[in-house]
């Protein structure tokens, strides 16, 4: 993108922030399983009262992006009204036989896993169209994977807000301490998106860090 | 004697810096495919990470390919005054590592190792 081109975007952004005439966009990415839709449906029914999708144990659940506008939420005082966009996980191998394994036919596999490499374009597609993202992190897994260090990177080079939320502190091998310190340079709560331990931090952060 | 094994090629940055973003992807899906392990010795831009997986994804074949296993250590953020104004951070990428994901394995990565598999498929 030439340099005049992208001045004159970040002048566009300036204004639509100083006369605010749109949502903010703010995407949920993560790995499969991460507990991505959880969250979304956690903050979904605490500000609207509805939910944004199914969740399951097997991977790749969520196949398409769903957004949800206009999501007012309130925090300390201060309000902000987000679009977000629950996107399908991230990864770079999809292979049928894991959902075999998780007793599903072999045509259902290869079906799920057709979709699901279909909802991962989705997502890599809408990197290119958010205001920011709520990176959420297994707080049970090594967090140096490369879905979270693409998220990250890609995040940094737009210069663009990036909070993530170490989820899953209600199991006790969790350790959001790992995540906070493997990514120091960025805002991290830890959560439990299924208890809903933690969640008004959470919500303090997204106005402070998306508003 | 007949040595056989799996083709392990590092690349340098010379030679990855002189392909436009297309050709990296598509230079890289195509010895993957070819079940050959790339180490990059300077790795991809975040946004170049992106459009490998996104290609990965279009060409996933249940009986053939199964995708990708890439490991790059996080890149590092050159911040200037410049690049605030622009929002554009200069980016360093760092070695990366990619191969097909039924032959390459992840053991353990931190922010300054990656421990991998390599294994054969035949």
């Amino acid at each position: 993108m030439g340099v005049i081109k992208r001045f004159k975007r970040n002048l566009s952004d300036i204004f639509k922030k100083l006369f605010n005439k749109k949502n903010a966009r703010i995407g949920i990415y993560g790995p499969p399983n991460a507990g991505k839709t959880t969250l979304a449906n956690r903050i979904l029914r605490d500000w609207t009262g509805d939910a944004m999708g199914s969740v399951s144990s097997i991977a790749h659940e969520t196949r398409r992006a769903r957004r949800r506008e206009g999501v007012t939420i309130q925090s300390n005082g201060n309000s902000i009204t987000l679009d977000i966009i629950d996107t399908p996980g991230l990864a770079t191998k999809i292979d049928f036989h894991d959902f075999m394994a998780s007793g599903m036919t072999e045509s259902e596999s290869k079906r799920r896993a057709k979709e699901a490499t279909e909802g991962v374009i989705e997502a890599v597609k809408w990197l290119e169209n958010l205001d920011g993202v709520i990176l959420v992190m297994d707080a049970t897994e090594d967090p140096f994977t490369q879905v979270n260090v693409t998220v990250i990177g890609n995040m940094e080079a737009r210069s663009l807000p990036l909070l993530i939320a170490a989820n899953k502190i209600d199991l006790p091998e969790s350790s959001p301490k790992t995540i906070k310190d493997a990514f120091p340079q960025h805002p991290m709560v830890a959560i439990s998106a299924l208890e809903g331990e933690n969640i008004d931090t959470l919500y303090e952060e997204i106005a402070k860090r998306f508003g | 004697m007949c040595m056989t094994g799996i083709q392990m090629d590092l690349v340098s940055d010379d030679k990855m810096a002189r392909m436009t973003p297309v050709e990296k992807v598509r230079f890289i899906i195509d010895e993957v495919k070819e079940g050959k392990i790339l180490v990059l010795e300077k790795g991809l831009t975040p946004e170049e990470e992106a459009h490998l997986i996104e290609m990965t994804m279009t060409l996933i074949d249940p009986d053939n390919f199964s995708g990708i296993e890439m490991e790059s250590y996080p890149s590092r953020v050159d911040t200037s005054i410049l690049g605030k104004l622009l929002k554009k951070n200069t980016i360093r990428t760092r070695l990366t590592v990619i191969g097909p994901a039924d032959q390459l394995k992840t053991l353990k990565k931190g922010r300054d190792l990656i421990s991998a598999l390599v294994s054969s498929n035949e």
